[in-house]
């Protein structure tokens, strides 16, 4: 670990939504850090809060949207205590987003120069300055005749070619940090070898930091150096992604890791699944979020929320397992 | 001939353009062909799976072979009786003994009906009002293992794991030989996958269904299914038993498919292989052997000569300079 | 952010009156609903309530203003004003109801056809959607009284040949939208025919829209045949109507304000309830702009 400070500082973050059934506690005690020039893949299924987690980051939270508690230090700033203002100068350049959806990410009535061109719009530079800005960053990402493609719409380039089109506009800005909301889902295997090494190439160009958002653990164990894993709004374990997959001290994430078919080398007609649903976040269970589907669990699971252990080197899991085995 | 279902040459187009803009930008053919010349089979009991990339064709080939597309020539024999150029009764009749599982699973079901509505619709469909829904209802939802009381809800009240048993159910209600299913686990988490999967491959055992899966997901395939057959720009490339296409792949484009899909270990050297460029658009085929843009090994013969289909053991594949397998020497 | 990572709980049941519930939520709805209530059940009672027939010249004042036996007065004639007005809802209300039925199933016929029969059909009914809407409204009317002379149903046959282009599109668009979803292919290849598919299927999952335009038609339609009456070419007296009694009053609103005002208001009351309704129904039942979470 680096000495100097982290980037991106979560620090027990709690978020609820207010719902005519009652506050719906979305996010609890999320801790979470990304170090400057780190990749940090954040892994969880439907309904874990990932998603929510970035919009808190990006304050793009709906309305009846309410942090009750943490911190988000970026840069050691709290991102909670600014300005509208002050957030908006910082969304695009300093912490920049590709989101999942490459068909609707980008604005269907304008060419994809005019786009780039606009992203600039805080910049300097004078309009043939900033063309050429445009073009350099689609030529960087592998878009063919980036000059002449500037004045073509969104509708005329293929899905994997949109979402590079949209890391570019992302990049361009040279942000400190990039946050990547699932890009490659919708995208076909193939595709998503080629966007995995594409961020990777432009990672190490530009050293920027990278919140990787997926639930394909594959690609985690390819891209990421560190990893998060979420379940139902919280973090349940998190560290080098070496430790976390070979060694991982939550049941959650030995389970997950256990259902990859990937990962499961003997063909088998009785696939491992984690049985029963996330529970209600209008009332969770008490104890342990993880209790009622864990096969270790034991009675003080019920009883008592566990707090985040260390388990080794920069790994730790929220779990009463595991307390007592790191330094 | 004892195979349940056997496709030869089957061929499925659409129009991509009309007639008079085709002649004024000089296009040699308005139409796409999505389907360009397959051939398959499948026995009973047997799982086989399709698997391709978008573009594929892999849907439009199973929807052609339920009868939802109009195809423009081969032939599907389904039990020894051919279905292509059959009257609509006859088809009604087969649509008792093959079913088909939609992609979006809330989004095959009639958002105005309820589970039960659902689930007990081919009994009106096929005028067998005779049976007692409230019981068949129960029984099939049995059978994918939810209760009872779930033939109240609404699809807009389903989880996408529900949805998709509800699916199943609904499929299962005929006693059907066959069933077509697309994307099973597409948006499924990985925790829930394995129900599906475990669920059909528990009710092949126990009813001797055959299943055709089409999917992109090549971990799933391994697991279950008995042979794979793999598609590109609607042709299949490569098929043959699942473990033998795992293990030794002979086409360059099965090799980089089960590259994109890494085990979730970090400590494994990644060899992923990165394909130049995008799936080519079916109105601009490439020449010679079709993948030959994009392929790492492609030599001059391959942009102008189509490879023929070489068939070894059980399986076949269309390549002029296939991978090095077990039984061939390396070099090809 | 993906829609389905927050946990939502399931919607309750679609209910008739989980929907009447969330109708009566927004004031707007509530006044709707009332509003329309009263003035459906004056015009359904109408000769019940009306004090006096409507079409009795009687002995006393003429154009009296409002008193305790004429509520809203007498017109030129002497009869009341009151009685009229009432009248005249109900035959609004059955020229309404009456056109608007006609358009509906009419405009649903066609819009179905175009949206699931041929490229061909389609824009052929398309065509004849275009013209007739291009024609204003009033001088299709006054053609068709010179074809047909004036009378209750000449007004019904315009409102309705000039209502179908609207419905007709609107379900044009509603089956083409729904024509290829999943779920009309799963039935499709579990052997249903068109015929069920279009009666179980679709039909159920167009008619919203069409109901809900319906609703915010009625007032629109009431005022054409107020209008066309107006002019002298929709009802005859001595028929009461709206758009009648405000024609007598402006001849005579030198004498007396009334009749204008007595035929003027139910008008825009009526018309202001039914909008108000329409409008509700739809924000209930467009899911998009659902406010629970």
């Amino acid at each position: 670990m680096t000495a100097a400070p982290d980037l991106l500082s979560i620090r027990d973050l709690s978020l609820s939504f207010r719902t005519p059934r009652g506050r719906l506690q979305a996010l609890r005690r999320v801790n979470l850090e990304v170090p400057r020039g780190r990749i940090v893949g954040v892994v969880g299924e439907s309904g874990c809060g990932k998603s929510t987690l970035i919009a808190s980051i990006l304050r793009l939270l709906p309305p009846n949207a309410e942090v009750t508690g943490g911190a988000i230090r970026f840069e050691g700033r709290d991102l909670l205590e600014l300005s509208p203002r002050a957030m908006r100068e910082l969304r695009g350049r300093r912490i920049a987003m590709v989101f999942q959806d490459p068909m609707t990410a980008l604005n269907p009535v304008l060419s994809i120069g005019r786009q780039m061109i606009d992203v600039q719009y805080r910049e300097g530079r004078s309009r043939r300055e900033k063309r050429e800005r445009a073009v350099e960053m689609l030529a960087r990402v592998g878009i063919p005749d980036p000059a002449q493609r500037l004045e073509a719409y969104p509708h005329q380039f293929s899905g994997g070619m949109r979402q590079r089109i949209a890391i570019a506009m992302a990049l361009m800005m040279e942000p400190d940090l990039l946050i990547a909301d699932e890009p490659t889902t919708a995208l076909d295997a193939t595709l998503e070898v080629q966007i995995i090494g594409l961020l990777q190439a432009l990672q190490r160009d530009f050293g920027c930091s990278i919140l990787f958002v997926t639930h394909h653990l594959g690609v985690v164990a390819e891209l990421c150096e560190e990893v998060v894993v979420m379940y139902a709004g919280e973090v349940v374990e998190r560290g080098p992604v070496e430790a976390v997959f070979r060694n991982p001290a939550h049941p959650y994430t030995a389970r997950l890791l256990a259902c990859d078919p990937g990962r499961i080398v003997e063909r088998s007609r009785n696939l491992p699944t984690i049985p029963g649903e996330i529970p209600d976040l209008v009332s969770p269970p008490p104890g342990c979020v993880f209790r009622p589907r864990c096969p270790e669990a034991f009675a003080r699971c019920e009883l008592e929320a566990p707090a985040e252990h260390a388990v080794g080197s920069g790994q730790s899991a929220r779990c009463h397992l595991a307390e007592g085995e790191g330094r | 001939m004892s195979g349940l279902l056997e496709v030869t040459g089957l061929r499925v187009r659409f129009r991509a353009l009309g007639t008079v803009k085709a002649l004024l930008r000089g296009v040699e053919s308005p139409f796409v062909e999505a389907v360009a010349g397959v051939d398959l089979a499948l026995a009973e009991g047997e799982t086989l799976a399709l698997v391709g990339e978008s573009g594929s064709g892999k849907t439009t080939l199973a929807r052609a072979l339920i009868g939802l597309l109009p195809v423009e020539a081969g032939s599907v024999r389904f039990r020894s009786r051919e279905l292509i150029g059959q009257s609509s009764s006859a088809w009604k009749a087969v649509r008792r003994e093959m079913a088909m599982m939609f992609q979006d699973p809330v989004g095959s079901l009639s958002p105005r009906l309820t589970v039960r509505a659902l689930v007990t619709e081919p009994y009106r469909i096929h005028g067998l009002r005779g049976r007692e829904t409230e019981r068949e209802c129960a029984r099939l939802l049995g059978l994918v293992g939810l209760p009872p009381d779930f033939g109240e809800r609404y699809p807009h009240q389903l989880s996408g794991g529900q949805a998709r048993r509800v699916g199943v159910a609904r499929a299962l209600a005929l006693d059907p030989r066959l069933i077509l299913a697309d994307e099973p686990t597409a948006g499924l988490d990985v925790s829930v996958q394995g129900e599906i999967l475990n669920l059909l491959a528990r009710l092949q055992d126990q009813l001797g269904l055959s299943i055709l899966i089409i999917t992109h997901n090549l971990n799933v395939v391994r697991h279950v299914a008995d042979r794979t057959a793999i598609m590109y720009l609607g042709r299949i490339v490569e098929q043959g038993e699942t473990e033998r296409v795992f293990a030794h792949p002979r086409h360059p484009y099965t090799e980089a498919l089960l590259s994109a899909n890494p085990q979730a270990d970090p400590a494994a050297r990644h060899r992923r292989i990165e394909l130049k460029g995008e799936v080519p658009s079916l109105l601009r085929r490439p020449s010679g052997c079709e993948f030959h843009p994009r392929c790492p090994h492609a030599r001059p013969l391959c942009a102008t000569a189509a490879p023929a289909a070489t068939t070894e053991g059980r399986g076949r594949f269309t390549c002029h300079f296939p991978l090095a397998g077990p039984s061939l020497p390396s070099g090809g | 952010m993906a829609a389905d990572e927050i946990p939502v709980a399931p919607r309750r049941a679609d209910g008739f009156l989980a929907g009447l519930r969330r109708l009566t939520r927004d004031g707007m709805g509530l006044f709707g609903l009332v509003a329309v209530l009263l003035v459906v059940l004056s015009a359904v009672f109408a000769h019940q309530l009306a004090p006096f027939d409507p079409t009795r010249i009687m002995v006393g004042p003429r154009l009296a203003p409002p008193s305790a036996e004429h509520w809203l007065g007498t017109d030129q004639l002497g009869r009341d004003v009151f009685s009229r007005v009432l009248v005249g809802g109900q035959v609004a209300l059955q020229v309404a109801l009456a056109s608007i039925a006609a358009a509906v199933s009419i405009g649903l016929g066609l819009g179905l056809l175009a949206g699931l029969g041929p490229r061909w059909l389609d824009n052929a009914i398309l065509l004849l959607f275009d013209t007739v809407r291009s024609f204003p409204v009033v001088i299709f009317g006054l053609a068709v009284v010179t074809v047909l002379g004036p009378s209750l149903t000449t007004v019904i046959f315009v409102v309705v040949v000039t209502s179908i282009p609207t419905y007709g599109r609107v379900a044009r668009t509603q089956t083409l939208a729904i024509k290829n979803n999943e779920f009309i292919l799963a039935e499709r290849a579990m052997g249903a025919g068109t015929g069920r598919i279009l009666r179980v299927h679709v039909l159920p999952n167009i008619i919203g829209p069409l109901l809900i335009l319906a609703s915010m038609d009625v007032p629109v339609v009431i005022t054409i045949e107020a209008g066309l009456s107006f002019l002298g070419m929709g009802v005859q007296p001595p028929t009461p109507s709206w758009g009648s009694i405000l024609n007598d009053g402006f001849s005579y609103i030198r004498n007396t304000p009334w009749p204008v005002i007595a035929g003027g208001i139910p008008l825009i009351l009526t018309t202001l309830a039914f909008t108000f309704l329409g409008e509700a129904l739809r924000d209930t039942f467009d899911p998009k702009l659902r406010r629970d979470l």
